[in-house]
């Protein structure tokens, strides 16, 4: 028994490649994890759904031009928010409207750009992820990114927290929450790039929300919330990239899936705020 | 924490001078001028939409005015944001309380205006939290997420936060909506309290006992200052009565009499 656990365990880590999307993935898991909290709290997930679709043109643009994908990400990711943002002010029409307008263009631009632009690209992989076959310099660019998102992201955490919670507060003590809204916005785009690494666009908003969610119900401390939700996230692309090995099956859906299986645990379990617990009240 | 309330304190503490502010063509306030003075509970009353919401937005430098100034302790509005000088404290139903912070972190936000860019907290934020968790009667509960309080210790949460801001100015928004009488006599007694100390403190409120139970001035506002002062001079049925009629006032343009009342002439 042991030795059959032992060697599911051992068999796959025998190829490069798998131990390569083990550690990228769970490096990305922790950076997306990190910011779900702040996703989650904020009421964001709308927005991270945006911002990752919206990122796709400035990947193939970046490619095209054999720039770096996270400068081409960064610079679509802001742009689309500030564009929504502009749009909302200048028009009638509701945000959540303007929302899904601006991104679907976007994302529909990135489409057009991939089947015309002449490049090495795989709309799959984008649209999918590609862990198991990531590149070096791919890899070399995401650790970057990921440094960057977690250096901001514990800088700035006590700021970003009064920014969610008390945005009014914020600016009435010189606070400028201008700033700190490009700033998350920024790291979303940033990491919404490397998250499309491993699972791809269609799915990168689960890493953006889900692990942040399943914490929410567990705990009621900010930092038990972020150790939490990075650890859902870390575990569940581990488990998830393993069972796409076994059953041959999509590495993406099985790493959100995994985070939606915990995220169900945590919704019927979680002792004071899974919906057991509130049953039994 | 009372660094500011020792400044040499003009007696106007906060002084609002030909006041407009309108949103895209829109007006929300005109010509809006009035004084409060340091060590005063001033109600501000009008109807919804009036331009109560608007004027606390103005106070907190959140709004650009098509013409007018505010100063606060007779600084620039920017300068006295800076030095924290002005709090606001929130409508209970806009804060989300199921937010995982704790009662002393809510208090120590209050602090941050103050502090490094890193908001590390000093011992002497430290000192701060716990004199103004321990003033309204919450330090045993500092460790409670603040979806845990009672109502009224939610409310006594938010003021602790303006008070641990050192604020001299405290922007409070309908503060009794919901609350029970014995969590409305605390709160009174606190105000009271916070207003021998020097601080100002504009209420707005719908329930006028409260204006003449414990309000010493009054603003009465109708998108321009319909009449202020002492609310033994100014809360009258006839100034109320040309507050909350829902004509637009015919003497909306006529500029202020010394500003106390409008129209009089």
């Amino acid at each position: 028994m042991t030795a059959d656990i032992a060697a599911w365990l051992l068999e796959p880590i025998r190829h490069d490649f798998m131990v390569r999307a083990l550690l990228v993935s769970a490096l990305v898991a922790a950076v997306c994890g990190l910011l779900s909290c702040f996703m989650t709290l904020k009421g964001w997930a709308l927005m991270g759904d945006a911002v990752s679709h919206a990122v796709m043109p400035g990947v193939v643009i970046a490619y095209a031009l054999n720039l770096p994908f996270a400068l081409g990400a960064f610079v679509f990711g802001v742009g689309s928010v500030a564009v929504i943002g502009f749009v909302k002010q200048m028009t009638r029409i509701k945000e959540d409207t303007v929302i899904g307008l601006v991104f679907t263009g976007f994302f529909a631009l990135g489409l057009v750009l991939v089947s015309k632009i002449r490049s090495n690209i795989d709309l799959t992989h984008i649209l999918f992820g590609n862990v198991l076959g990531i590149s070096d310099s791919d890899i070399q660019q995401t650790v970057l990114i990921s440094a960057v998102v977690l250096v901001v992201l514990m800088v700035f955490r006590r700021d970003l927290i009064l920014f969610c919670f008390d945005p009014t507060h914020a600016r009435s003590i010189g606070i400028n929450t201008g700033v700190l809204y490009y700033l998350l916005l920024s790291v979303l785009s940033l990491a919404a790039v490397a998250g499309l690494q491993t699972v791809g666009i269609i799915l990168v908003v689960a890493m953006l929300v889900t692990p942040g969610a399943t914490a929410h119900l567990l705990t009621d401390r900010f930092d038990r919330m972020v150790w939490i939700a990075v650890g859902s996230a870390m575990l569940s692309s581990l488990v998830g990239i393993y069972w796409s090995y076994w059953m041959d099956a999509s590495t993406a859906g099985c790493i959100v899936l995994t985070q939606t299986g915990l995220f169900v645990l945590s919704f019927l379990f979680a002792p004071r705020h899974g919906v057991l617990a509130q049953q039994r009240r | 924490m009372e660094a500011i309330l020792s400044e040499p304190a003009p007696s106007e503490r906060i002084s609002v001078r030909n006041l407009s502010v309108d949103y895209h063509g829109i007006v929300a306030l005109h010509d809006v001028s009035l004084q409060v003075q340091a060590s005063s509970l001033c109600g501000l009353v009008g109807m919804n939409g009036a331009g109560k919401s608007t004027l606390f937005k103005a106070l907190m430098g959140f709004v650009h005015p098509s013409k007018g100034s505010i100063t606060i302790n007779g600084r620039p509005l920017r300068q006295a944001r800076r030095s924290q000088a002005v709090a606001y404290v929130p409508q209970m139903e806009s804060v989300d309380w199921n937010f995982p912070v704790n009662v002393g972190n809510v208090v120590m936000m209050g602090r941050y205006g103050g502090m490094n860019l890193l908001r590390i907290p000093r011992p002497s934020d430290h000192r701060a939290v716990r004199e103004s968790l321990e003033r309204v009667d919450l330090w045993p509960l500092r460790d409670r997420q603040i979806g845990e309080l009672s109502g009224g210790q939610r409310k006594r949460a938010f003021l602790a936060r303006a008070l641990a801001q050192g604020a001299a100015v405290m922007l409070l928004d309908e503060p009794f909506a919901g609350v029970d009488i014995r969590t409305e006599k605390l709160m009174i007694q606190l105000f009271e309290q916070f207003r021998a100390e020097g601080r100002t403190l504009l209420i707005s409120t719908h329930d006028f006992s409260h204006v003449r139970g414990f309000c010493d001035q009054v603003v009465l506002i109708n998108k321009t200052v319909m009449a202020y002062g002492e609310t033994s001079e100014v809360f009258t049925e006839e100034n109320l009565a040309r507050t909350f009629s829902t004509t637009a006032p015919q003497d909306l343009l006529l500029p202020l009499k010394d500003g106390i009342r409008l129209g009089d002439s």
